[in-house]
């Protein structure tokens, strides 16, 4: 098993190879203005460092957000071609959940929050419980919100969110940005125990959250390579033509 | 041919999803996904709408290519993508797709200049282009005037828009005139039916001191403006707007401007062959007017057939296969989206 792993849902563009026991090589940078350039070359390197070519991969995963628009594409274009021309499988992963995996328990205690910058002022956020050793479960969301409607309620909160906006959600634990090493663990164990996503709605499993963009519920678990944006795209129709000559 | 390079091309600065493969010099498949219904009703193109059906578009248009042209991803050769100018939300779709295949396929990678590529596309249509050529390259975006002395190392901007592109100014006064979006062939079928000399609309930076400062330039907002007032004016007077006749002069406007300059800087640049390529290239009235003053002046006129005019990832496979027949350098894997990337620079 060899699974390639890539976030660019945050300014963190992160690519990691994972065996299905260990991370064998893993790179990441901090820029949000230039996934585009750095997450191909990443995974270049990631291989090279492994010992490894593009033809022994066996799994592609990709975090699927939610997240800033423009760079989260990034992840999933570059995800779904590498799936299409290798002929291997390629499954998203919600990028909360990354966040939530590599959070420490001692940090988060049983329930706590994962709180991501959406920009304009919002948090994108999930919650979550621990459940024994397999490790947090979302129980709520991924949902988008200005962060005085998250209902944390001092709980601990994970995530860039979390230190751009103290006032609300105190000092930030855990990791700040999703990586790709957490992810590509994440992926390798849900793989190995078959939590294959997405469910039907309604088997009463999972949370079901009814998405603003309509996309739905989002099952905790391996999902589609699909993006959540979770905000409709900007625009406006166009109101009666403005005069030139200034009259009614 | 069959040992000419085989090169997948990427397009994705605007609307269109576009997939082209070529060998060589010859045209396989044109596939092309277009997100221009989801922007009709907001009279333009929306750019996330647009960087959102990329990302579905992507790999079910490379598919398709493809299964078109009979070929299997693996043959490809080389990759080449528009790394600019264009939507940078848009583009970033494309250049990541690019480069994940020239990753999986170990190939390497052309990131390339959109209007170059407008130019590069006739080669797939008329054969190597005589050298220099000047291009007249018009479609929503731009309007250029470029002498390309080597579409793949040396292309040189004389003159562009001071303010609108000439689409632009079709689409404003489509929406004017109660036509729909895009309005480039509504107001030319709508000319069709109108005389082009009915109403005197003003010829933007033609005047003789326009001519010193902007020889090369266009400006098509005051255009715009002078239709709107005129059209304000009849309906203020109660009467009915001769759509046609509206849509004829202002048409005639917008091409008298672009094909006399055209001519004018063959002339002055010593260049006997004219491209015209860009969406607004498959206007009728355009293609006439360009032949006729073409033909009075000495100069050869080409056009791509429309389909290759708009947005397609045929002509970026095109320059791609240029740069690997001339034996141009790739890019690199940290090749960048550059949504203003001067024309200056062919190859990123």
């Amino acid at each position: 098993m060899l699974i390639l792993a890539l976030d660019t849902s945050t300014a963190a563009v992160t690519a990691a190879l994972h065996d299905g026991s260990a991370v064998l090589a893993e790179r990441t940078a901090l820029d949000a203005r230039k996934h585009a350039e750095l997450l191909a070359p990443s995974v270049d390197q990631v291989l090279a460092e492994a010992g490894a070519g593009v033809g022994d991969l066996t799994a592609v995963v990709v975090g699927v957000g939610p997240g800033p628009f423009t760079g989260l594409r990034v992840g999933l274009v570059t995800a779904r071609v590498l799936g299409a021309a290798l002929g291997v499988d390629v499954h998203g992963v919600c990028s909360l959940d990354v966040l939530a995996a590599a959070a420490d328990a001692g940090e988060t205690g049983v329930d706590f929050l994962v709180a991501t910058d959406a920009r304009r002022r919002e948090v994108y956020w999930a919650r979550y419980v621990r459940d024994g050793d397999a490790g947090p479960r979302r129980v709520d969301g991924p949902r988008v919100d200005l962060p005085r409607e998250v209902p944390s309620a001092g709980l601990p909160v994970v995530g860039r969110g979390a230190a751009l906006y103290p006032e609300q959600f105190g000092d930030a634990v855990g990791p700040l940005e999703p990586s790709a090493a957490a992810l590509a663990g994440l992926a390798a164990r849900w793989l190995r125990d078959g939590v294959e996503g997405p469910r039907a709605p309604g088997t009463g499993r999972e949370p079901q959250v009814r998405t603003p963009d309509g996309k739905g519920p989002v099952p905790f678990g391996l999902l589609p390579p699909e993006p959540l944006y979770l905000r409709r795209p900007d625009a406006m129709t166009p109101g009666a033509r403005k005069r030139v000559l200034g009259r009614a | 041919m069959s040992d000419a390079p085989l090169v997948l091309g990427i397009e994705t600065s605007c609307d269109e999803t576009g997939v082209g493969l070529v060998r060589g010099r010859t045209l396989l498949v044109d596939a092309v996904a277009s997100s221009v219904d989801e922007h009709a009703r907001f009279g333009g193109v929306v750019p996330e709408v647009a960087s959102r059906a990329h990302l579905e578009a992507m790999v079910p248009t490379v598919e398709r290519a493809c299964v078109e042209a009979g070929v299997r991803l693996s043959d490809v050769d080389a990759v080449a993508v528009t790394s600019g100018p264009g939507l940078a939300g848009a583009l970033v779709v494309g250049v990541a797709s690019a480069k994940a295949l020239a990753l999986a396929l170990g190939v390497p990678l052309y990131g390339i200049n959109h209007l170059a590529a407008h130019v590069a596309v006739d080669v797939l249509e008329h054969g190597p282009l005589p050298e220099p050529t000047m291009a007249l390259l018009v479609s929503g975006g731009h309007s250029s005037l470029l002498l390309v002395p080597d579409v793949t190392d040396d292309v040189r901007p004389l003159g562009r828009t001071i303010d609108d592109a000439a689409g632009e100014a079709f689409d404003k006064v489509a929406r004017l005139l109660g036509l729909p979006f895009p309005g480039g062939p509504h107001i030319d079928r709508a000319a069709g039916e109108g005389d082009g000399a009915a109403i005197a609309f003003p010829r933007g930076l033609t005047a003789a001191h326009d001519l010193r400062r902007h020889r090369y330039d266009f400006s098509f907002s005051g255009l715009k403006t002078a239709v709107a007032r005129w059209v304000e004016h009849r309906e203020a007077g109660g009467e009915p707007v001769p759509v046609a006749d509206v849509a004829a002069s202002f048409q005639e406007a917008v091409v008298d401007v672009l094909t006399r300059k055209a001519v004018l800087a063959c002339r002055e640049q010593g260049v006997d062959h004219l491209l015209i390529g860009g969406g607004v290239a498959a206007n009728s009235r355009l293609r006439v007017l360009a032949e006729e003053r073409c033909a009075a002046a000495g100069i050869t006129v080409r056009v791509p057939r429309p389909r290759l005019c708009t947005d397609n990832g045929a002509m970026v496979a095109a320059l791609g296969a240029e740069m690997v027949l001339r034996g141009r350098a790739p890019s690199a894997l940290d090749l960048p989206a550059d949504s203003s990337m001067p024309v200056t620079l062919v190859r990123a």
